[in-house]
């Protein structure tokens, strides 16, 4: 212990290797772990009990179409899957279209989707302010509109209220009804609020003149019964299509929950490579670590020498430097731990990232430093401890 | 008066060494006999063996063959850590070049033998640490670190250490090779004080003035011993140091 005290810079050397190398790997894996669990709390603001089916390709006179232009789900479907899908609580029919809206001489490109009343409960919009669209609005196709907070600040700014107000979307005025709470970003980086939500009545007849309708929007009436909702949408849909047995499908069923799924396994993969950087530095650590307490120890062979020849038996020497390893491999894993709790802190703080501090990287990482630490420390003394006392004197 | 007691009894000891291929007999068969209150000189140029003796008598090294009897212990049988023990208990080294630990205090220094014998406790480690340094002049000097004392402070230093577990014998190698003449001087002063006290010190050194301040010397070459004689004309190394001429830096 007298020892650490004289030689202080060695000491905090020895320990700085275990300090980085903890530190390292709690930061790392803090901010992958973190980075996860942001996606998957962004997913699942979007709504895990989303299911939604678009056309599939389907075959004409032979040839394979492809999926996008296909015009086979109809609103008759959508009342199927109303009528019949006891494991989904609410549809709504989309259509959607691209265009510019105009509101006194500013402008701006945006997407209308025609949607019904149930579609701000599917995919969990909120409003801020105004009210939605009615039934009796639906049906008669009327000209009204909510809007998302993008579109209100490039149109409006902050000064005027948009409720009330009329815009203009391929020439067609709408009157706008209520505004859409914020949303943000969804995990992919879209905007979730540059948007207009109309009747889809409106959309189908008046923008697109179709009577078809590009998907169907569903919650299942739990997360657990995602499956079962998507079987029994898949079954309403092949029925009402008339598709035969062994035919496949003209349209395509997906869930929030798989696309959750896909992002969680990207994000692992996303924390692997961070477990893996962490590994490395955890190994390029280690052997700092091993490096600096081998040749620390190694350089004391004269003085273990002179202990051996005042009378010091292997056993003492051994205990004096294990002692030594432990104070400092313990004492260098705990400023570690402190330390990369500091720099996780520091990261979420100055660059806004979301972190999670995984407890078994503290432990596992403080384990293998100190570990490493406390066998590089003891090794080269034993051997040199086990030398005779006049060898290890003359070593240089 | 009685006969005094026999400290040191060495018969047909031999040391090889083996470098590579090549086996190096460093002792050819030694005997020799040290009685209590005696200060032998070991001599020998470099290579005849003398250190390798010395080593052996403070089991800092094991014989190849021979027998090794110290204080009434025969080495021959004894474990490492009985060897530990024993240079713990019986036995003082003072080594050429000093090895004191550094950036530690002369009286940290001076107590480390004592570290390693549980029967000394705290209080009793550093009151018998403060008077071997107090036995070889430093008592001012007692939290020096090694690197602000001289030369022969520092090998004083040793010799205090050395003394403080109260050794019945003191072993020193070459323990002027590093100093001036005055400085020789002064430690060869302090090694006869010690030995008119009753301390039996075996000294190992090349340089014949040197040798003429013990009570004995054994010349060692190529591994035997050639010569063993009294010292007939012995000098008093405080009496010699007062006649050195006073230097003027």
């Amino acid at each position: 212990m007298n020892a650490l005290r004289r030689n202080k810079f060695r000491a905090f050397l020895t320990m700085l290797g275990i300090i980085i190398g903890v530190a390292s790997v709690i930061a790392m894996l803090a901010i992958g772990q973190g980075s996860k669990k942001s996606i998957q709390d962004q997913m699942a603001d979007m709504g895990t009990n989303l299911i939604f089916a678009m056309p599939g390709s389907e075959q004409r006179g032979g040839v394979q179409m492809g999926n996008s232009d296909a015009q086979t789900i109809k609103l008759s479907d959508v009342e199927a899957v109303e009528r019949e899908c006891t494991a989904i609580s609410a549809v709504s029919p989309q259509v959607s279209s691209r265009g510019q809206v105009v509101y006194g001489n500013k402008n701006w490109p945006s997407t209308v989707y025609g949607v019904n009343e149930k579609y701000l409960d599917i995919r969990k919009y909120t409003l801020a302010a105004g009210r939605i669209f009615s039934e009796a609005e639906v049906r008669s196709y009327a000209k009204v509109c909510i809007v998302g907070q993008t579109v209100v600040d490039n149109l409006f700014g902050t000064d005027i209220d948009p409720i009330g107000k009329s815009v203009r979307f391929n020439n067609i005025p709408f009157k706008i009804i209520g505004v859409l709470a914020e949303k943000g970003e969804n995990g992919m980086g879209q905007d979730q609020d540059d948007l207009m939500l109309s009747p889809y009545t409106t959309v189908q007849k008046r923008i697109l003149s179709i009577t078809h309708i590009q998907g169907i929007f569903a919650s299942a009436v739990s997360e657990d019964m995602n499956d079962v909702a998507i079987e029994q949408l898949t079954q309403t849909l092949r029925k009402a299509h008339k598709i035969k047995e062994n035919d496949t499908d003209d349209f395509r069923v997906m869930s929030q929950s798989e696309l959750v799924s896909t992002f969680t396994s990207i994000s692992d993969v996303l924390t692997a490579l961070l477990g893996a950087i962490a590994g490395i530095s955890l190994l390029v650590g280690g052997i700092g670590i091993m490096n600096i307490m081998y040749v620390s120890v190694t350089e004391r062979t004269k003085e273990i020498g002179l202990r051996l020849s005042v009378g010091g038996r292997g056993v003492d020497i051994m205990m004096q430097f294990l002692v030594e390893a432990i104070l400092l491999s313990v004492s260098g894993g705990v400023v570690g731990i402190m330390l990369g709790i500091l720099a996780t802190w520091a990261v979420s703080s100055v660059m806004n990232w979301p972190v999670v501090i995984m407890s078994s990287a503290v432990f596992f990482s403080f384990l293998v430093c100190s570990a490493i630490g406390i066998f590089f420390g003891w090794y080269p003394a034993r051997k040199a401890a086990a030398l005779n006392p006049i060898d290890a004197l003359r070593y240089e | 008066m009685n006969k005094p007691k026999t400290i040191i009894e060495v018969s047909g000891l031999k040391k090889d060494f083996h470098v590579g291929e090549i086996t190096v007999h460093a002792l050819k068969g030694i005997n020799l006999e040290i009685k209590q209150g005696e200060f032998v000189a070991i001599m020998g140029t470099s290579g005849s063996g003398k250190s390798t003796m010395l080593n052996i008598l403070g089991c800092l090294d094991k014989p190849t063959a021979g027998q090794y009897v110290l204080d009434g212990v025969s080495m021959g049988e004894l474990g490492k850590n009985q060897l530990a023990g024993l240079r713990n208990n019986k036995l003082g080294f003072v080594f050429q070049s000093y090895n004191l630990l550094p950036r530690t205090t002369a009286l940290e220094n001076v107590e480390l033998p004592l570290f390693y014998n549980s029967k000394v406790k705290a209080k009793e480690r550093k009151e018998r640490a403060i008077a071997a340094l107090e036995a070889v002049g430093l008592s001012d000097r007692m939290y020096h670190m090694p690197n602000q004392l001289s030369g022969g402070q520092q090998q004083r230093v040793a010799i205090a250490r050395s003394l403080v577990n109260d050794p019945v014998v003191i072993l020193a190698d070459e323990a002027t090779g590093n100093l001036d003449t005055r400085t020789s001087y002064e430690i060869m002063s302090l090694l006869q004080r010690l030995n008119e006290d009753g301390k039996t010190i075996v000294f190992v050194t090349h340089e014949p003035d040197i040798a003429r301040f013990t009570t004995r010397n054994v010349v060692f070459r190529d591994g035997h011993i050639i010569r063993e004689e009294m010292v007939k004309d012995r000098l008093n190394a405080a009496e010699m140091l007062k006649n050195l001429p006073v230097e003027e830096d």
